[in-house]
């Protein structure tokens, strides 16, 4: 078996910008903001930078095809830079493409940016588009929220779960998503909800009401990778390096095969499962100090804990509902307020989970700081649609753990 | 082998509008509009033309039936979405017919169906003849109030007919009592008591005098005598005019379905079929521009007819619509604000729908001929994991499988002409399975496990370039309580 990554790689530099509805700012203005931070945070000049990676999924919606938006926000100086989409999933894929090189060798610095600028459209939620011409002849207009809904069903078919019971836990999942980016500056909704104002919230797509699902916004969020060398050249100590990056792409088995019953992400069962192993965790519930999934649905969110093999199949309403992913909990889930309180910018997310890593394991998080020292901390990034999706996957830890 | 009706089938949409929503509506301006407030009629979804319930009645009347000594395809409508393009084309396609079948579009006469049945009872080809209608009408008119959509289709053929022919004549003069050029969306109608005496009364009599002298039988031994007229009482005074007894007059489905334009004939013969006994003579009537007759016989083999819903079964499956509004919106009679969701470009790529017609109009997927997996759509290689051999997939037709509901929802965010936009998984009962849109459901009757047949529906509508393309969606099982 293949090595792995472990250990190869350190981040040196994060930024993220303030997600919301950045009425004022251009995409390259969300970039040049969160770049700024993590340059800094890094303490190296742009020219340092060999190579750079970017992430965005619509970018018919702003940016345009192509590296050169990020290149030309940048100044890069002429270096090799990549666009790279791989639907909702956009960011993690920038930040593997950075890491991959640095630990190929074949870049000592290397950095990989997200960013989407969403709130152009004229009306809420994702934008409606088409999708190709035989997709448009014969697939439903689904939207995010449409697609994501049918979890529900199939887990409540599945698991003979009453429909309150399952929408009592979806709404636990968002009030405490609010509560924890109530303390986020940087979070698109600062505002405390609670149970009541989830289960009364107007319908989208049953059983998914306005307050299961994440917000829509613009933002961007960049990391500087490079190897641990050179990191401690730059006098870097109490380095947070990457443990694992597992990519699990479906391959029609779930929309075309019977084997899959429609209540979870099998992509994310075998991506979690390598990532464990590249990462040498044998024990993800006790040994993960943080997690951040992808809680564009209150129901992703729930279904997720399970498919991360943190909650026994079945056992995620129970540990949902136990407080065990509050923010005082023993995993604490989406401590930044996640998808939920940030929105998603869809290039940006993954790398804006990574960043609160970051920030956690260095201490520097906060009114929302994890008082337990985090060691391992696992970020769910995930695309496309229940039966037909991208789950991206990264640990990061304290270097050497 | 002798030659008749082989089999017969019938649609009428799920959706009835009560009269007296129309007349609640318009009786400020028309107060004879509450006269005619009584019964339902029936009416497409908005994802439903004459071409998609030509392809059910079809279905309806081929039900259990092998279909590959079909010879020929007649479609009789006079409200073809298309001026240009072959309509009983995409029928074919959608019933998988043979690519060598002979397809004609029948047209511009309310006889359109007669004269096409005629024709095919007169034929050596096994032929399908299929009628299907959705009139215009103006909000406020007579034709609002008595028409209803619906379709119906006809085996003809050799083999142990359900009913052979005994006579038939004809008649055309060009008695216009209405019309509709291409520079109007609807009719246009003189007086209805000159109609009534100068078109009925006057044309249809001799010609079903012909029609019974060329069959050697008595006006009285006609059991069933089936001529649409939206006139009240005229097929009364036809029959009483053509020495036919009263009584054996065909109920005009009024009540409960409405009058189906060129359909109507051929509805009111089916209708009469499902409970006509053998030995029975069926006098079919249509009437414009002249008239067409028709007297059938029908044989003992109706007895061993095969149980399809036919008009009995899709009276049964009805859904009462309390909204006008609703009505007024499917048929393009009022301009609703449908948001920017709905402003995407519905544009089709015209090659990928022919180089993807075997998924795309007649539903046809893949079963791997080495591990005997279903798939939908059909792909090189195989989905089965433990199989995944390349170029082993099979055509099988997934159009008459039964599915039922694996994981669904009701989705109020995407643009849908009738929201919320229901949509789900299907899993098909022999294997195979399809993320696909439903029609035909209420939100609060999705469930997992819920029975479900396949239709052939409208998928989209391209108002930019008068576009619209069909697929298969999924419904509520028919005859399901």
């Amino acid at each position: 078996m293949a090595k792995g990554i472990k250990d190869k790689v350190v981040i040196i530099g994060m930024g993220c910008s303030k997600f919301g509805e950045r009425w004022d700012k251009e995409a390259d203005n969300l970039m040049v903001e969160a770049y700024t931070e993590a340059i800094a945070d890094a303490g190296i000049d742009t020219k340092q930078i060999d190579a750079a990676w970017l992430a965005t999924a619509i970018e018919e919606q702003h940016v345009g095809k192509s590296a050169t938006p990020l290149a030309v926000a940048l100044r890069l100086p002429f270096i090799p830079v990549t666009r790279v989409e791989n639907y909702c999933a956009s960011g993690t894929e920038a930040f593997r493409g950075a890491v991959y090189a640095v630990a190929s060798g074949a870049a000592d610095v290397a950095l990989a940016l997200g960013v989407e600028k969403l709130k152009d459209t004229g009306y809420g939620g994702l934008p409606q588009r088409g999708r190709g011409p035989l997709n448009d002849m014969t697939n439903p207009n689904a939207s995010a929220p449409g697609s994501f809904a049918q979890l529900a069903a199939a887990y409540r078919a599945k698991h003979k779960v009453e429909p309150k019971d399952l929408k009592r836990a979806m709404a636990h999942i968002s009030v405490k998503s609010h509560d924890n980016g109530a303390k986020n500056p940087k979070a698109h909704l600062r505002n405390k909800i609670t149970e009541e104002t989830v289960l009364k919230a107007p319908m989208v797509a049953e059983p998914l009401g306005l307050y299961d699902c994440c917000g829509v916004s613009d933002g961007a969020a960049c990391a500087i990778v490079a190897t641990p060398a050179v990191a401690k050249s730059l006098g870097k100590t109490d380095m947070i390096s990457i443990k694992a990056l597992q990519v699990a792409v479906s391959n029609g088995l779930e929309a075309q095969h019977n084997s899959w019953d429609g209540s979870y992400f099998a992509t994310t069962r075998v991506a979690s499962k390598r990532a464990y192993a590249e990462a040498g965790i044998d024990r993800p519930r006790e040994q993960l100090s943080l997690i951040e999934v992808h809680d564009c649905f209150s129901v992703t969110e729930l279904v997720t804990m399970e498919d991360l093999h943190i909650s026994a199949e079945g056992g995620a309403i129970k540990d949902v509902l136990d407080g065990f992913y509050d923010a005082d909990g023993q995993v604490p889930c989406q401590i930044d307020g996640g998808l939920k309180c940030f929105g998603h910018p869809i290039g940006a997310s993954g790398l804006r989970m990574i960043y609160e890593m970051y920030l956690q394991m260095q201490g520097r998080a906060g009114e929302r700081q994890r008082q337990q020292e985090p060691v391992f901390g696992l970020t769910h990034n995930l695309g496309g649609f229940p039966q037909r999706n991208v789950a991206a996957i990264s640990i990061v830890g304290k270097y050497g753990a | 082998m002798s030659k008749g009706i082989l089999a017969f089938g019938a649609y009428i949409p799920w959706r009835r509008l009560p009269r007296k929503a129309i007349a609640e509506t318009h009786g400020w301006f028309n107060p004879a509009l509450k006269g005619q407030a009584k019964g339902e009629r029936a009416f497409c979804n908005w994802d439903e033309d004459p071409v998609t319930m030509a392809v059910e009645a079809a279905r309806d009347a081929l039900a259990g039936r092998d279909r590959t000594s079909i010879a020929a395809l007649r479609f009789a409508s006079t409200t073809y979405p298309f001026l240009d393009r072959l309509h009983s084309g995409i029928v074919a396609g959608a019933l998988n017919l043979a690519e060598d079948v002979s397809a004609i579009d029948v047209a511009a006469s309310q006889r359109a169906a007669t004269s096409a049945l005629i024709e095919a009872l007169g034929s050596d080809s096994e032929t399908l003849v299929v009628a299907s209608e959705k009139r215009g009408a103006k909000a406020a008119s007579p034709v609002e109030m008595s028409s209803g959509d619906g379709a119906a289709a006809v085996l003809v053929g050799a083999g142990r007919p359900l009913a052979t022919l005994l006579g038939k004549a004809s008649r055309t003069s060009d008695f216009v009592d209405h019309f509709r050029s291409v520079d109007n969306q609807f009719d246009y109608q003189w007086e209805e008591r000159w109609i009534r005496d100068a078109g009925y009364m006057t044309a249809v009599p001799p010609v079903i005098k012909r029609c019974l002298e060329q069959a050697k039988v008595a006006a009285n031994d006609v059991a069933h005598f089936c001529m649409p007229a939206t006139l009240a009482r005229v097929a009364n005074a036809v029959a009483k005019a053509a020495g036919v007894d009263e009584k054996a007059v065909c109920d005009a489905l009024h009540a409960n379905c409405g009058d189906t334009g060129a359909a109507h004939s051929l509805l009111l013969l089916v209708a009469t079929l499902e409970r006509a006994k053998a030995g029975d003579k069926i006098l079919l009537v249509g009437f414009g521009q002249g008239a067409d007759a028709l007297l059938l016989e029908v044989t003992p083999e109706i007895g061993r007819r095969p149980h399809n819903l036919g008009v009995t079964g899709h009276l049964a499956r009805r859904k009462e619509e309390a909204s006008y509004g609703r009505f007024l919106a499917f048929n393009d009679l009022i301009e609703l604000e449908r948001g920017m969701r709905s402003e995407t470009d519905k544009a089709t790529a015209l090659s990928s729908l022919w180089r993807n017609r075997e998924t795309v109009t007649s539903f046809i997927g893949g079963k791997c001929s080495k591990c005997g997996t279903l798939q939908m759509p059909r792909t090189d290689i195989c989905v089965n994991p433990n199989c995944n051999a390349i170029g082993t997939q099979q055509p099988h037709a997934f159009a008459d499988m039964a599915g039922r509901i694996k994981s669904y929802t009701a989705d109020r965010l995407t643009y849908a002409p009738d929201p919320p936009s229901c949509y789900g998984m299907i899993e098909f009962e022999e294997g195979g399975r399809v993320m696909i849109d439903f029609t035909d459901i209420d939100a609060d009757a999705l469930k997992v496990g819920q029975p479900m047949q396949m239709m052939f529906r409208i998928k989209d509508i391209d108002t930019a370039r008068g576009f619209r393309r069909y697929y298969w969606k999924a419904a509520p099982k028919a005859g399901n309580a």
